[in-house]
This record gives C-alpha cells, structure tokens and sequence, in this order.
C-alpha cells in the first residue's frame, strides 16, 4: 500500500463500461454506493423485522434515526414538509452510511468525491426550486425579496439573496466533501508517520507512539465528524426545503 | 515440501491467469479513447505514481465524472425507492402501532376507571337502599308489633271490664236481695222480741206495720 494520503481517493475501474465514447466504469467508488445501499438499508430492514411492539435495541436505532430526521423536518419545513420525508431520511441515512463505510480501512469514502457530493447538493437544490415553482410559481421569487425592506436597499438586498441562493449548493456539497477528505488525509498523514518512524529503529518506534496515540484520537473525531455531517447535511436540506415549502415567511 | 512447493507455483499462474482477462478487457478502452488512465487504474502502484505526475488530484479527476454520476444515480435511485417503499413505511407502520396501542391501552384503562366507579357508585346506592329498606322493615315490624300489643291490650281490657260489669251486677242482684230479705228478717226479729217481751202474740200484719213505720222515719 502507497504512504500518498491521496491514494485512498483514487477511482479504479473494476467493470470497464463505456457507452458511446463516455466512460461509465463499474469502479470501486460505485462499488461502494453499491454497498451503502445495501448496508443502509439492510441494517433499516433487518432490524425491524421483527416489529417489537417494544423494541430490540437495533430497532430502536432505526426508530431513533427515523424520528430524529422526521422531527428535524418538522422543525424545519413545518408539517407541509413532510411530504419530503422519505428524501431527508434518504439522504441522511445515504450520507451516513457512506460515511461510516468510509471509516473502515481500505474501504472508499464515497462521499469524498466532490462530483457524488455535489450532485447529492444539486439534487436538493433541483427539488427546492422545482417544488417552489411549481407550488407557488412565480411567488416562489418572493424568496429573495424579504419583506420589510425599504426600497432603497432592495436592489443590494435582492442581488446578496440571489448570490446566497446559488452558493448554496456549492457550500452544501464543499462542506461535506472537504470534511471527509481533510479527515482522510490526515488519518492518513499520521497513521503514515507511525510506520515511516518505526522504520526508523528504537528511537522512531518511540517517536511513533505519539503520532500512533494521534490516529487513534483522530479514529475518534472521524466518526464524530462523519455523522455530524450527515446531520448538517440533512439539516441544511430541510431549512432550504423550507423556502420551497414557505417561500415567503421566514 | 512438495505440496508448499506446488502451491506456491500454482499462486503465480493463477495471478497471471487472473491478470490477462483484465488486461485484455483494458485493451479496448484504450485503443478507444486513447487515455493513459486507462491502464493506471488496473495496476496501482504505477497508476499512482502517474496520477500524481499528471498532476490531478483524484477527486478532481475528470474522467471518473461521468461513471460516478451514473452509479450515484442508480444507487440513489434505488435508495430512495427502497427507502419509500420499504424501510419508511415499515418502520411508520410501527411507530404508529405503538402509538395506537398506547392510545389503546390509555383508552382501555380510563374504560376501566369509569367501570370501577360505576360499580362503587352502584354498590353505595345498593347500600344506601338496602338500608332504608332494613329501616322501613324495622319500623313496620315495630308498628305491626306494637298495633298487636295494643289490640291485645284493648281485647283484655274489654273483657275485664265484661268481667267487672258481672260481678258489679251480681254484687247489685245479692245486695237488692239482702235488703228484700232485711224486713223478713226485722218482723221475724221484731215478733220475737215482742213474744218475749210482753208474752202475748202479735200477728203478723201489725208487727209487719210497726217495722214499716219504723223503717218509714
């Protein structure tokens, strides 16, 4: 294995397809969407197979993320939200899980791919503005105009709300990738000195311990890191679902 | 030995063998679009060197673009369809059984309740009633008894005063014939005295005048 902490996020072609000229490679990257789907769904489905009136231990997991993500989007984007429901809890669980598989050695991180979160990122904002235009049509533009605002600044305020709006997905997706990917490579760069120095003999195998104490403190933050993304994710979804859902009340 | 041997010999094979299919598969994606990435991905310790000569940063790797986007695409597809389809009304389903049978059960309790009140209310009802009716029993009985004592009462009273009013009479009927006996009894008295007295014999009808006349004053 390479000591480059960027070798971990390479794309290598597994089942090389190519449909008329564009290169549509089975790779480890879908690989690995392959199997978040299947572990996130697998853990959802198998855990509440049974169905306990009072539940097991796993499916009161799966009960706490359910209503952990339908009460965010309660909160959110109100109970007209809701509707969206099985797209937040799709997301989150998707995010998640990919993030999670990350964590494994040797596995890929899905979501350190700036292309999977981006498309992810305009997938929320596509649905925002589809849904605010076709529920409210062209009342869905009194998103950028906030009321109360004299007419003066309306012009300024009106052009920083646009600018706001298309840098959403852009932040949306930058957040989540550049997370995943710092956290990576710097597991990486210090799990990396950790063997380069007790290469080096005794004095490097006691210089390794603190970089070693490092990786495992590090292990520790990930996790945390890679949920707590999922979570902005989700909870970003639902405040921009909400301007869809009320475009003019803030 | 021989058998370590051999199989040490058969793992090589067995990687060529597994290597030449890949590489023939390589082939003509690379006569195709002519790209040097192409045959990094398979063999990565070369690809990696390249990749990192060629400058790109793997995510910001153009040419994998196109396939992530379509397998983010099938996967996400399928996630979302499983997960409305399946997982969310699997998991709603019991979510809102609990909450039924919560609702159920409180329902079913507070039934109960109003039962059990229902029953101690009708019970001191039962009670309450139950002890009226004891007290009106003891009274009528108190009533009946004490109508019988009077008339008892009444019935001896009635005759002892039958018994009274007898003797009364028969004390009446003995004193009226002593009193008729009383002058018989003066003349007798009265003419012996006299035949005493004077030796000489009155009749009857003139000791019978004297005795009238005496008693007459």
């Amino acid at each position: 294995m390479s000591n480059d902490p960027t070798h971990q996020f390479l794309v290598n072609k597994i089942v090389p397809i190519e449909i008329g000229g564009i290169d549509f490679s089975f790779t480890n990257a879908s690989l690995f969407m392959v199997a978040t789907v299947a572990a996130g769904i697998g853990f959802l489905y198998f855990t509440t197979g049974q169905r306990g009136l009072v539940p097991s231990r796993m499916q009161s997991v799966s009960e706490m993320s359910y209503e952990f993500i339908a009460s965010m989007l309660r909160e959110g984007a109100g109970s007209h939200g809701m509707k969206f429901f099985p797209f937040v809890f799709s997301l989150f669980m998707f995010v998640l899980t990919a993030n999670m598989l990350g964590m494994v050695p040797y596995f890929f991180t899905v979501t350190s791919q700036i292309i999977v979160t981006f498309a992810l990122a305009m997938l929320v904002i596509g649905t925002v503005v589809v849904y605010g235009f076709y529920k409210h049509g062209f009342g869905f533009l009194k998103l950028f105009v906030p009321s109360g605002v004299p007419g003066m600044l309306l012009p300024l305020v009106v052009t920083i709300e646009v600018i706001s709006f298309l840098s959403r997905p852009i932040s949306l997706s930058i957040r989540l990738f550049a997370n995943m990917l710092a956290g990576h490579i710097t597991l990486k760069v210090f799990a990396g000195f950790v063997t380069s120095l007790s290469a080096l003999g005794a004095v490097g195998v006691a210089g390794a311990i603190l970089p070693l104490f490092m990786t495992v403190a590090l292990t520790g933050l990930e996790f945390l890191v890679s949920f707590l993304q999922a979570y902005v994710f989700a909870v970003l979804t639902c405040m921009y679902l909400n301007d869809a859902v009320h475009p003019g009340g803030h | 030995m021989s058998v370590t041997l051999a199989s040490a010999e058969s793992t090589p094979f067995e990687i060529a063998q597994a290597e030449t299919p890949a590489t023939t598969h390589e082939t003509p994606a690379d006569t195709h679009a002519a790209q040097p990435a192409g045959e990094v991905h398979t063999e990565t310790g070369v690809a990696h060197g390249e990749e990192a000569g060629s400058g790109v940063f793997p995510p910001f790797d153009q040419s994998t673009f196109a396939s992530q986007l379509l397998w983010l695409a099938i996967t996400f597809g399928l996630f979302y369809l499983l997960m409305s389809k399946v997982v969310i009304p699997r998991i709603g389903g019991i979510l809102e059984t609990r909450h039924d049978r919560i609702a159920q059960d409180l329902d079913e309790a507070s039934r109960l309740k109003a039962e059990a009140d229902a029953a101690i209310a009708s019970y001191e009802q039962e009670l309450a009633s139950a002890r009226t009716k004891g007290n009106a029993i003891a009274s009528t009985a108190r009533d009946e008894a004490k109508a019988r004592a009077d008339a008892e009462r009444a019935k001896i009273e009635a005759s002892l005063q039958d018994k009274i009013a007898g003797a009364e009479t028969r004390i009446a009927e003995i004193k009226a014939k002593a009193l008729a006996d009383v002058g018989t009894i003066a003349e007798e008295t009265t003419a012996a005295v006299v035949e005493q007295l004077i030796g000489a014999k009155v009749t009857k009808a003139e000791v019978a005048s004297a005795v009238k006349s005496a008693a007459g004053k």
